[in-house]
């Protein structure tokens, strides 16, 4: 517990002494960096301290808040979730300095200040055990990406990105509040442990619970059609808090989910069917509204959306093993969903540290006027590659190996007698390799329209590798991926005691049915192995018959065309036109073409707009008609105070007399 | 079993898989009344590509070169895991067909990102046609792999296809039938065959898998053409072990008649190329979701 409570005053001090140095620059920016990096190590002492032993420790302050006391304890399932928050936020920190440079004046400055309160109020809603605490820490944590996202203010775009960010958020926590003042007017006290033993005697409000629980968390998390926030606020805030964002904030809603399934109890089996649903529109439509992006963060905050789908379908099908007393089959379920959130931590957090690393050499994200950055940046080109393969889920890499559990869950479901255990296995297995593909084709476009072919631009075409420590924060990551999908068996395993939490099962029963699903990997590992071996017996061979043949560079194939310049190169949109145009139902693209006309053609033109359906369709419509019933009241409002006075008080004489009827 | 199988097996394919285009190409010779190339002709072409020189487009990095060698290497590697009927793959493990769709996927990643390293319009093209027809194929494939899996009660491929029996077909023939059709369609997706793609064609905006490798030369278009036949021969073991339901429990006779099976199914491919003309591009798409859905259909039989 010592080394979570120094991490959050580490955390807080450096973020506080960043903006008390303000005018010194290069001062701020190392209180920062160190309250970040250190704070973050101590918090991952902790968290790896209790999943390795499996006790859970707290502590309760000596001082009691109004309504709520100061509990906070670290069992298996919080330690789990901090690890993504605190191991990303190391990394981030590493990186963040050499990012944001030395200029960029106060804004930069106290953006350390937001990130690492950031850190700090995500550790603080993993390790409360009490609701209110867990509702303070929560508007925190919703607070700081406010002003992490308005980095760049002076812009309308950003300040509008931040308002969307901002009304999402409270959006969420309105569902949260109603949520604990439930629990805690059932259970009397706001403590969790509370809150577990209330709802065993109010099994009718279970349902209710889990409703409010899934809208909630999932606003946070970023489930369709709320996930709208994401693709506007990862954008236009700096690259590392958008890594540490889409890594580990969206995580917390993850973890919020599935710490009330916790106390639950026994979920019913219409809750696994809500779950494989949500995750199943989640993760197709991520994917394919970011097939649609030509923004490379917009793209891959697209991607955050289809991930935490992938994340919810693991835990769905745990739900359902769960319900219909098929433990092996809900313990799969749900390693694949947990192993799933730290591996998304890691290459999305990878690719977000690309992409900025990308911003800073080529001055651009517009896929458009990327191109050739793979000769130009090999380093940040070769670990955007190892992001890219793992978050499309390609063996060896981690992506794989958390693909493969969910799968395996889902064949397990398909040779269940039961047709609705069976059908959903069906589905989470057809689903995902729908994602997969899917996935397959928007990476291929992200890095091979960014880091392939020729430059488009005159800014791509001077770019220059970026600074070492941002290399070396990247490198971390892409040595992860390859760590853990050589490593599946041993990450795999590693999971029993926070899957044991969720299942209610013995460490060592959970143990035992893990160990099923990891012989195969183990196989499967080896088979990697012959593949990595045959791979490089074929380049060897290849190189030994070139070194004595004739090896030189030419034109590539024109079609007979003998001057063709980085213009004629396929672009991002030619390159996912086809599949935009066959799921156009689903992606509602708005496109306006002029097309070239007659013998000598004036002008033509194709604009192509990507904004958000459920944005355009949804959202916009209802707040607009909110907005005129609201203005309505305007009527009351005018300005005087004395008026204002004349209300308080009529409706304190309305309140006493219906308390004396 | 972690080696249910020898190393025979991959090692045959290994061999033979190149005969297979040999055998499409004379078929559709025959066809249409020419004498074609002799049956060894693909280890001619392989064996020349491999002695040649190389020449490199002006843009390409080290990815260009990586490409066919990992298209070759996850091929090979599947071979590992891919059952020949009743001859049983050298492993076999619960979740092996989740492996082999990887595997795929993996070689296709890197054959599409080695064609958009050209920077050529026509090689985005082709890799653009590659992944949208990939993206539909996969599930498909899974799909037809898990009703495969409900009928046997096994997830890994060896005990599926040794529990394909004469029996079994008597007892499943629509859900099996079904299959077969599913599997049939992602053969001639996978490889690119006609009515999806047409490997012999001369325009290169028409084509697919042969305009993402328009420029690779020497040794790497080597390792291209030999990992085409070894594609053939994986996706079509799939079809023809659940088409050749022989299982006597003795390898030379549930091989003998694979091999048959092999030689029967590139002689369909060869005659599906000659009698049917492309479909537009726009169409494929659908091609292969109608594929799919048989397959699901025939999965819905097997519920109750």
């Amino acid at each position: 517990m010592f080394e979570f409570t120094a991490a959050l005053l580490l955390l807080a001090l450096g973020g506080t002494l960043a903006i008390l140095l303000h005018p010194r620059a290069g001062l701020c920016q190392l209180a920062g960096q160190i309250g970040a990096v250190l704070g973050s190590a101590s918090g991952l002492a902790a968290a790896l301290r209790v999943l390795i032993t499996g006790d859970a420790v707290s502590l309760t302050g000596a001082w009691h808040m109004p309504g709520g006391s100061l509990h906070i304890e670290i069992d298996v399932l919080s330690a789990f979730f901090l690890l993504p928050v605190f191991g990303l936020s190391i990394v981030t920190g590493l990186y963040g300095r050499s990012y944001l440079g030395n200029g960029g004046g106060f804004a930069s400055t106290a953006s350390w200040f937001h990130l690492n309160m950031l850190t700090a109020a995500m550790a603080l809603v993993i390790a409360a055990h009490d609701g209110l605490l867990f509702l303070l820490a929560w508007e925190i944590m919703a607070l700081s990406p406010f002003f992490l996202v308005i980095f760049d203010d002076r812009k309308t775009a950003v300040r509008h990105a931040a308002w969307t960010y901002l009304a999402a958020a409270h959006l969420g926590t309105a569902f949260l509040l109603v949520l604990f003042v439930l629990l805690g007017s059932i259970a009397g006290t706001s403590d969790f442990a509370a809150y577990g033993a209330a709802l065993k005697n109010h099994q009718a409000l279970r349902s209710s619970v889990f409703l409010l629980a899934l809208i909630g968390f999932g606003v946070k998390a970023g489930i369709v059609p709320a996930h709208v926030w994401l693709p506007e606020a990862h954008p236009v805030a700096p690259s590392h808090a958008s890594a540490l964002m889409s890594g580990a904030m969206i995580k917390v809603g993850i973890y919020g989910l599935v710490r009330i399934l916790t106390l639950l109890g026994t979920p019913e089996p219409w809750w696994g069917w809500l779950l494989i649903a949500v995750g199943a529109s989640s993760g197709v439509l991520g994917v394919l509204f970011a097939l649609a992006q030509h923004d490379l963060k917009r793209l891959l905050a697209y991607h955050s959306v289809e991930n935490i789908g992938i994340i919810l379908l693991g835990i769905g099908i745990g739900v359902l093993g769960l319900a219909r007393g098929m433990p092996l089959l809900a313990v799969i379920g749900f390693a694949s969903g947990f192993l799933h959130v730290l591996n998304h931590s890691i290459f999305k957090g990878l690719l977000f540290l690309g992409s900025g690393a990308v911003h800073r050499a080529a001055h651009s994200l517009e896929l458009e006027e990327l191109g050739g950055l793979l000769k130009r940046m090999p380093w940040t080109g070769t670990f955007f590659l190892i992001g890219a393969a793992a978050i499309v889920g390609l063996p060896p890499l981690n992506g794989f190996v958390s693909e493969f559990l969910l799968l395996y869950a889902g064949f397990l479901a398909v040779l269940q007698p039961a047709a609705a255990v069976a059908v959903a296995g069906l589905i989470v297995i057809v689903i995902l390799g729908l994602i997969g593909g899917l996935a397959a084709a928007c990476f291929a476009k992200a890095f091979g329209i960014v880091f392939l072919g020729s430059p488009r631009s005159e800014e791509a075409s001077e770019a220059r590798e970026v600074a070492r420590p941002m290399r070396a924060s990247m490198a971390v990551l892409a040595l992860l991926c390859i760590a853990i999908g050589l490593g599946a068996p041993l990450a795999v395993a590693s999971l029993a005691g926070v899957v044991a939490g969720m299942t209610g099962a013995t460490v060592g029963t959970v143990s035992a049915e893990l160990a099923i699903v990891t012989w195969p990997l183990a196989v499967a590992v080896t088979v990697f192995a012959f593949l990595i071996a045959i791979a490089a017996l074929a380049w060897a061979l290849r190189a030994r018959r070139l070194a004595v043949a004739s090896v030189r560079r030419g034109p590539v194939w024109g079609c007979g065309y003998l001057f063709p310049s980085p213009k004629m190169q396929y672009t991002a949109s030619s390159f996912a036109q086809p599949l935009t145009t066959q799921f156009h139902l689903l992606i509602r693209n708005r496109e306006t073409l002029v097309p070239p006309q007659g013998y000598f053609p004036a002008d033509s033109s194709y604009v192509s707009d990507s904004g958000d359906p459920a944005l355009r369709l949804l959202f916009v419509p209802t707040f607009r008609w909110f907005d005129r019933v609201v203005t309505r009241l305007n009527v009351i409002q005018h300005g005087h105070i004395h008026v204002y006075i004349l209300y308080v008080a009529a409706t304190l004489i309305a309140l006493l007399i219906w308390e004396s009827l | 079993m972690p080696a249910s199988g020898s190393l025979a097996l991959p090692v045959c394919a290994l061999i033979l898989a190149p005969m297979l285009l040999g055998i499409v190409n004379r078929t559709k010779a025959v066809i249409a009344g020419r004498r074609g190339p002799p049956l060894l002709q693909p280890y001619w072409d392989i064996a020349k590509s491999l002695r040649r020189g190389a020449v490199y487009g002006e843009v390409t990095t080290w990815l260009f070169r990586l490409g066919p060698v990992v298209g070759l290497a996850t091929l090979a590697a599947a071979l590992l895991v891919t059952p020949f009927g009743g001859v049983r793959a050298p492993v076999s493990f619960s979740g092996d067909p989740i492996v082999l769709v990887g595997l795929l996927a993996l070689g296709r990643f890197a054959t599409v990102l080695a064609a958009l390293d050209t920077g050529s319009s026509f090689e985005g093209m082709g890799a653009s046609r590659e992944v949208h027809f990939a993206a539909l194929a996969e599930p498909a494939l899974l799909l037809a792999l898990a009703t495969l899996a409900r009928v046997t009660g096994s997830f890994a491929l060896t005990p599926v296809y040794q529990a394909i029996t004469i029996g079994a077909w008597a007892d499943a023939l629509p859900t099996f039938a079904l299959v077969a059709m599913t599997l049939l369609v992602i053969t001639l997706v996978e490889n690119t065959r006609i009515p999806v793609d047409d490997p012999a064609t001369h325009l290169e905006l028409t084509m697919i898998h042969e305009v993402m490798v328009l420029d690779h030369s020497g040794p790497d278009l080597g390792l291209i053409q030999y990992a085409a036949a070894l594609k053939v021969w994986i996706v079509g073991a799939l079809l023809v072990g659940l088409v050749t339901p022989i299982r006597s429990g003795s390898v030379w006779l549930d091989g003998a008649a694979m091999l048959v099976g092999m030689v029967l199914l590139a002689g369909v491919i060869g005659m599906i190329e000659s009698a049917m003309a492309r479909y537009r591009l726009a169409q494929v798409p659908q091609f292969i979701v109608a594929a799919a859905t048989l397959s699901a259909v025939a999965f819905i039989i097997r519920l109750i």
